[in-house]
């Protein structure tokens, strides 16, 4: 202990390192061939799920109000980016340019919209607020799913009803088709971008935490009462957070268009807004690692216990939601989680017995 | 001029009525108890004063602004720090984070060093548990945190609700010890009590609030050997 860090500081970069390890052991498997297909095909999911999640787990743990739109930004940010990937594919070709501009389109435009649709909602609380978001979330989607869109020599075309009804003409090209949506988008999306996305997300969201700003936040979660009456704008604070969930949110769904050729909006349902919530719940709500883990984990499970073999297969979802229960109960009791933790910390003192020099968390 | 004049304050919540016209001064340097029983409505005139409610007819003055129209927020900037009812302290944040959150309206870092020591030498408990989650702290401890908390905005007046609530009586006396010292340092103090023996013994002047109206006022010594005012509220 020869200077103290912080422990948050503490935290934050043990996180960084179980990430960056598990990054290179991913990459080592891959390109050892020791992946199977499926495994490669969920990487990008993962870091999707990853910090959507995290991101929510800001307002759902951090400011303690209950979402239930982020499917509803993961789709904003999806389309926009999308749109704007398919109208430059031909102008800008390097995908390493265009992918970040993209992802960043894609951010801002859920931000707007989270601030815009925040500015009305967050006056709500509680079950209130998380009805409405749960609606905006399937008006976005059915919105989206209802849209076409396509340009031509005469500009953007809009139309609620069919394709014939955008007039374009015959150079025209068709961006969005109604519940088809969106197709031809470049696959921009690799696992080493998620992952620097991720990174990026997790650092931005333990900074933010733990600023003045995460603060702030914090003690209106605590007592909004006592916030208000040390002179802090409550209503400054949720915007500022809410926005922030919805930049991540949007910035995740760009990372998954780019990752299909094809999107539909009805991917975006409110099971997606749910599926993100119980991997913040399950991580741990305000536990920005725990989300991260939990994402992983139960995307990854309902995956391999498809592969598994026939007889699972079918007991898939029974078996997914029982290691839901188990796992809920073990982190929400505090018996179990005691034993846990004293049982840890007697293997950590048998393995560090004569080593208690070595420097802890890496 | 009064530092603080409150004139003719009717506030409701929804359509029914908790101020029914209350009018009240604060002068610089003064302690003023406002007293009286469950549901007179002295939660509410502070509530109001910090901006937490709004009114629907009357005037506060504040210095001579008006701040029945200023946002929460803005009002703690004046220099109006308000000690909420019931200790509300930011319990998952630390000790040392509940303070540092009293100064969130100030930017001057060396100023708030200088108070946040002020703080712990008035309050040497909270600079011994300052990493010490804020949930975790004893009622009496978490009262002195909450006062520690708004003395960081370094206020002119400091609104103090009900501070003496579900305390032992050996926190209430230190509690009261402090609020003495507190205006010895100059300040000016609004103080609701339900207490009303101990807050007639430390204020200046005192008004009497019922069921939204203001029935009696006096100074405190007078008030405190009012007849009525012993049956009522000192249990004599």
């Amino acid at each position: 202990m020869k200077h103290r860090i912080k422990p948050a500081t503490r935290k934050s970069f043990i996180t960084y390192a179980i990430m960056i390890a598990a990054f290179i052991f991913v990459e080592i498997l891959v390109s050892t061939g020791n992946a199977s297909n499926m495994f490669q095909g969920l990487l990008v999911p993962f870091c999707v799920y990853s910090i959507s999640a995290a991101a929510l787990n800001l307002t759902v743990g951090i400011l303690g109000e209950l979402s239930l739109g982020q499917a509803g930004f993961m789709c904003i940010g999806a389309y926009s980016s999308a749109i704007f990937s398919v109208c430059t594919k031909d102008t800008i070709t390097q995908a390493w340019i265009r992918f970040p501009i993209a992802m960043l389109i894609g951010g801002i435009f859920a931000a707007l919209f989270g601030v815009l649709i925040g500015i009305p909602v967050l006056r709500l609380r509680g079950d209130y607020l998380a009805i409405v978001t749960l609606a905006f979330g399937e008006i976005i989607k059915n919105v989206f799913a209802a849209l076409y869109v396509g340009y031509d020599s005469n500009g953007l075309h809009f139309s609620l009803t069919s394709q014939g009804d955008l007039n374009l003409a015959p150079d025209g090209k068709m961006l969005i088709n109604g519940a088809l949506g969106i197709s031809g988008t470049p696959k921009d999306s690799t696992f080493v971008i998620g992952f620097i996305v991720l990174m990026i997300s997790l650092v931005i969201l333990y900074n933010f935490t733990n600023s003045r700003t995460g603060r702030a936040v914090m003690s209106v979660r605590d007592n909004r009462i006592a916030a208000e009456s040390i002179g802090l704008n409550i209503t400054k604070y949720k915007l500022i957070t809410f926005g922030l969930t919805a930049f991540l949110g949007g910035v995740a769904g760009a990372l998954f268009s780019h990752n299909l050729s094809a999107l539909q909006a009805s991917k975006f349902d409110y099971n997606l807004s749910i599926l993100i919530l119980v991997f913040v719940v399950l991580g741990g709500i305000g536990n920005i690692r725990g989300s991260v883990i939990a994402a992983i984990v139960l995307t990854y499970i309902p995956e391999a216990l498809r592969k598994a073999g026939s007889n699972l297969t079918n007991y898939r979802m029974l078996i997914y939601s029982i290691i839901l229960i188990i796992m809920m109960i073990f982190t929400s009791n505090a018996k179990i989680r005691g034993f846990f933790t004293a049982s840890f910390m007697r293997l950590k003192g048998i393995v560090f017995k004569n080593k208690s020099a070595v420097k802890e968390g890496e | 001029m009064a530092m603080l004049e409150i004139k003719d304050l009717h506030v409701y919540y929804g359509i029914i009525q908790a101020l029914k016209g209350i009018s009240f001064e604060v002068n610089e340097g003064e302690v003023i108890a406002l007293i009286g029983a469950n549901g007179a409505g002295k939660t509410t005139t502070l509530h109001t004063l910090t901006g937490i409610l709004p009114a629907k007819t009357g005037s506060i003055l504040y210095n001579g602004v008006e701040l029945t129209k200023t946002p929460a927020h803005k009002i703690v900037k004046m220099g109006i720090a308000h000690v909420p009812e019931g200790r509300r302290i930011f319990q998952q944040l630390t000790v040392l984070d509940n303070l540092k959150l009293g100064a969130f309206t100030r930017k001057d870092k060396e100023g708030i060093a200088a108070d946040l020591e002020m703080v712990y030498k008035r309050f040497p408990r909270l600079e011994e548990r300052k990493t010490q989650i804020a949930g975790t702290l004893s009622g009496g401890e978490q009262q002195m945190l909450a006062m520690g908390r708004a003395l960081m905005s370094k206020p002119k007046i400091i609104v103090m609700d009900e501070p003496s609530m579900g305390l032992s009586p050996i926190f209430v006396s230190e509690i009261f010890d402090i609020i003495e010292s507190i205006r010895k340092d100059g300040l000016t103090v609004l103080l609701v009590e339900q207490n009303a023996k101990k807050a007639l013994a430390i204020a200046d002047r005192a008004y009497v609030l019922e069921t939204g109206r203001i029935t009696l006022s006096g100074k405190a010594s007078d008030l405190i050997n009012d007849e009525k005012v012993k049956k009522a509220y000192l249990g004599d």
